[in-house]
Formats: C-alpha cells, sequence, structure tokens
C-alpha cells in the first residue's frame, strides 16, 4: 500500500468525520426538541415522540439509510447523496439522544422544579434553567457513548455507495488486493478515532458513579 | 412518480424466508455471543496477566470499530487462514464474535456486583468452587443483567441487516434481490424497515416476557 492508497483512505476518513459532525450536531438540536416533547404531560406531544423513538430504535440504521436515500427524491428533493443520507443519520442520532435525555431529564430530582417552581421562576426557566444543567451532566457519558455508535454507524453510508472511510477501503482492497492489509489499516483509523471517546466516556461514567457513592 | 407495493407483495413468500434467515442468524450469532461472553469473563477472572490482556484488547478493538469493516475482514482473511466457509456461516461468526465483546462488557459487570462477601460465604457452606460460580455467581449475576442481554440481543437483530454486504442469507440481501427484479426500491426498503420494525418489537415482547418467567425471585 503506497501512499497514494493511504491518501486516498484519509479523504475516506475526512468524510467519515464530515458525516459524524453533521449527524451529531443535527441530532443534538432535533433531539433537544425530541426530549423535551417527550417528556411533555400532553399526551398530542409525547406520544408521536415514543413512536419516533421507537422506530428508529427498532429499525436497522442500514434500513434508515436506504429509506431515506430513495424516499426523499421521491418527495421531490433533489439531493446530493452525502446530503440523503446526513438526513437520515440527523434523524437517527436525534431518536437516541431523545432518548437519552429524556432519561437524563426524568433522573433529576422533581424536587429541583417544584424548588424552581415554588421561587417563581416561569415553565422555560424552570426547564432550561434549573432542569437541564443538571441533566447534562447526568448524560454525558451516555452522549459521549451515542457519539461512538454514531461515528462507527456513519461507515454504513458506504452500502449506499457513498464514499468515506469504508468504502475507500473496498475500494483500495479491490485494486490492491491486500484486503487483510487494507481492512486492517481502516480498522486500525476507526479505532484511532473512536477509542480516545470510549476512554473518556468511561472516566466520566467511573467519575460520576464515584460522586453518587459519596 | 406513483408507488407500487404490488411487486414487493408479490415477494412475500422470499420476505417471508428471509425474515426467518434475519431470526436465525440473530440467533445463532446470539448463542455464539454468550459462550465468547462468558469465556472471556471466566478467562478475566483467572487474573492472568498475557490472557486477560489479550481479551481487554479484544474487547476494546471490536467495540471501537465497526461491525461492516469487522465482517470484511472475516469474509478475506478465513480464506487466507485456510477456512472455507459459505457467507451465511462467516456472518454468523461475525456476529457471534462482534456481540461477544459486548457480551464479556455486560457479564463482568453482573459477575462485579455480587459482592465477594457471597462467594466466601458458598465457599465456606463447603460448596466447590466450580459450584459457587455457577449457583452463587453466574445465576444471580444473568437475572441483574438479563435487561441488558436483551438489548443487545435486539441491537444484534439490527445488526444482521449489514450481513448482506457479504451476502449472508438473510432479509436484506433478500431485498436487495427483489430490488434488482424489479427497481421499486423505496418501496422494498419501506416494506424491509415495516418488517424489521415487527420483529423488534415482537421478539422485544417475547424476551421480556421470558424474563418474568425465567428470573423471577426467589428461584422456581
Amino acid at each position: 500500500m503506497g501512499i497514494q492508497e493511504l491518501t486516498y483512505l484519509l479523504q475516506g476518513l475526512l468524510w467519515t468525520l464530515f458525516l459524524t459532525v453533521i449527524g451529531f450536531v443535527g441530532g443534538i438540536l432535533f433531539g433537544i426538541v425530541v426530549a423535551v416533547l417527550r417528556v411533555s404531560p400532553s399526551p398530542w406531544l409525547r406520544i408521536p415522540m415514543i413512536c419516533w423513538i421507537g422506530v428508529f430504535q427498532g429499525t436497522p440504521l442500514l434500513m434508515q439509510l436506504f429509506v431515506a436515500y430513495f424516499g426523499l427524491p421521491l418527495l421531490g428533493f433533489n439531493f446530493p447523496a452525502w446530503a440523503a443520507v446526513s438526513v437520515a443519520l440527523t434523524a437517527h442520532a436525534s431518536a437516541f439522544l431523545g432518548e437519552i435525555w429524556r432519561g437524563a431529564i426524568q433522573a433529576v430530582p422533581s424536587g429541583q422544579s417544584e424548588a424552581a417552581n415554588a421561587l417563581g421562576l416561569p415553565g422555560w426557566s424552570r426547564m432550561v434553567d434549573v432542569v437541564m444543567p443538571q441533566a447534562f451532566k447526568l448524560s454525558l457519558p451516555a452522549t459521549v457513548g451515542f457519539l461512538v455508535q454514531l461515528l462507527k454507524g456513519t461507515s454504513l453510508a458506504a452500502i449506499v455507495g457513498f464514499i468515506e472511510l469504508t468504502r475507500a477501503g473496498t475500494i483500495v482492497s479491490n485494486q490492491i488486493y491486500k484486503p487483510l492489509l487494507v481492512f486492517g489499516v481502516v480498522g486500525a483509523l476507526y479505532c484511532a478515532m473512536c477509542w480516545p471517546l470510549s476512554l473518556w466516556g468511561r472516566r466520566l461514567e467511573q467519575r460520576m458513579a464515584a460522586g453518587a457513592a459519596k | 412518480m406513483t408507488l407500487d407495493f404490488s411487486v414487493v407483495a408479490d415477494a412475500w413468500k422470499s420476505l417471508l424466508f428471509g425474515a426467518l434467515g434475519t431470526l436465525f442468524l440473530a440467533f445463532s450469532g446470539m448463542v455464539i455471543a454468550m459462550v465468547v461472553g462468558v469465556t472471556g469473563v471466566v478467562i478475566l477472572r483467572m487474573q492472568m496477566r498475557i490472557p486477560s490482556l489479550l481479551v481487554t484488547l479484544f474487547v476494546e478493538i471490536i467495540r471501537n470499530t465497526p461491525f461492516l469493516v469487522q465482517i470484511f475482514f472475516l469474509f478475506f482473511a478465513l480464506p487466507l487462514a485456510g477456512v472455507r466457509l459459505n457467507p451465511t456461516v462467516t456472518a454468523i461468526l461475525a456476529l457471534g464474535l462482534n456481540g461477544g465483546a459486548y457480551a464479556i462488557e455486560i457479564i463482568r459487570g453482573g459477575v462485579e456486583s455480587i459482592p465477594k462477601g457471597q462467594t466466601e460465604a458458598g465457599l465456606a457452606l463447603g460448596l466447590h468452587k466450580h459450584e459457587v460460580f455457577r449457583l452463587i455467581v453466574l445465576i444471580p449475576a444473568l437475572r441483574a443483567i438479563y435487561p441488558s442481554l436483551a438489548s443487545q440481543f435486539i441491537l444484534l437483530t439490527l445488526t444482521t441487516a449489514i450481513c448482506t454486504s457479504i451476502s449472508a442469507y438473510e432479509l436484506t440481501s433478500v431485498g436487495q434481490r427483489i430490488e434488482a427484479e424489479t427497481f421499486r426500491s423505496f418501496e422494498v426498503y419501506f416494506t424491509l424497515t415495516s418488517i424489521y420494525l415487527v420483529i423488534s418489537l415482537v421478539t422485544m415482547w417475547l424476551l421480556a416476557a421470558l424474563g418474568r418467567w425465567a428470573f423471577s425471585y426467589p428461584q422456581r
């Protein structure tokens, strides 16, 4: 494997990072909406979010990519491949992050929002200033864990034909007939991105467990 | 453009067999995963340096690389090692190793949740080392981790879709064949997605019922 092939893989890696960032940032924006609606007292807001989360957690990410890739053009959107993949990843991330943050919001003791209520804070301030900062801290390990899942999940864009790291690996492997070397390197590159995140997530989790034990 | 689901409906028989193939992959993969998981935890508990390090390395590598890369690697590595397997068996092996790494983490957490005093009490009562592990550590730990294992099984079922990349026999590869014959991409994938949703909802419900039946406390 020469410099040329390695450069090609690194280009793929940039696309992998790009998809991950888009999916994660989009997932954060929509995930907050999903989480807040999911804990709403009104069933008209809550039940659609339960379904949204259920559908994305109950179907393979690969199918979600395929449906977006072939479905969006039917709706009249003429998206390039990366945009269709990004839409699917964003929707996927919004459901998973929404569910993680739902759990975190409900884990904040109810006395907190009751106290805020007693102090006369309006509804949105109770959520934004009192509950959410605490929920954010609680949810951080799981959120980092999901980021790793999402990064690995972008590899499925390879199956719909988008050239990111894994697809670049397949192409290079077909050119130089050294699949083990190429996929070994591809695997190592994924590890180099995911492992630090995983370690960070575990550290956060341990620190939180230590805090809870005190 | 109009939607036409009739071509997909005509293929209901292939889809049904594909769905059975998916369940077969998931189930066989989970069996291997449990064997890998328990073996891994037993090795970790022996507390020998090199074997423990190898198990930890295995877990970290599997957990930090995508399943697609793992299955490609295995698909090309096995023939070089002189092992010729058909794609479906290769897929089961890949699922088993992938699920096994997660199972090691889950089972280890469960085993560590059993206080050491309980093991010592069992030994003091004159139970054999193996009996202590099975009755006092393994079964209560399994009870504690059953929910995590159940959701891991659902995840593994969803992961089987990726096995289409090496043309293993399962629902997605069946769907891709129908797509190639009919060019009704959206209809095919929409139907597949719905079938997966039904599979995972039904499996979730069955696993929850099984858990209530098998792990009710005190032991039946």
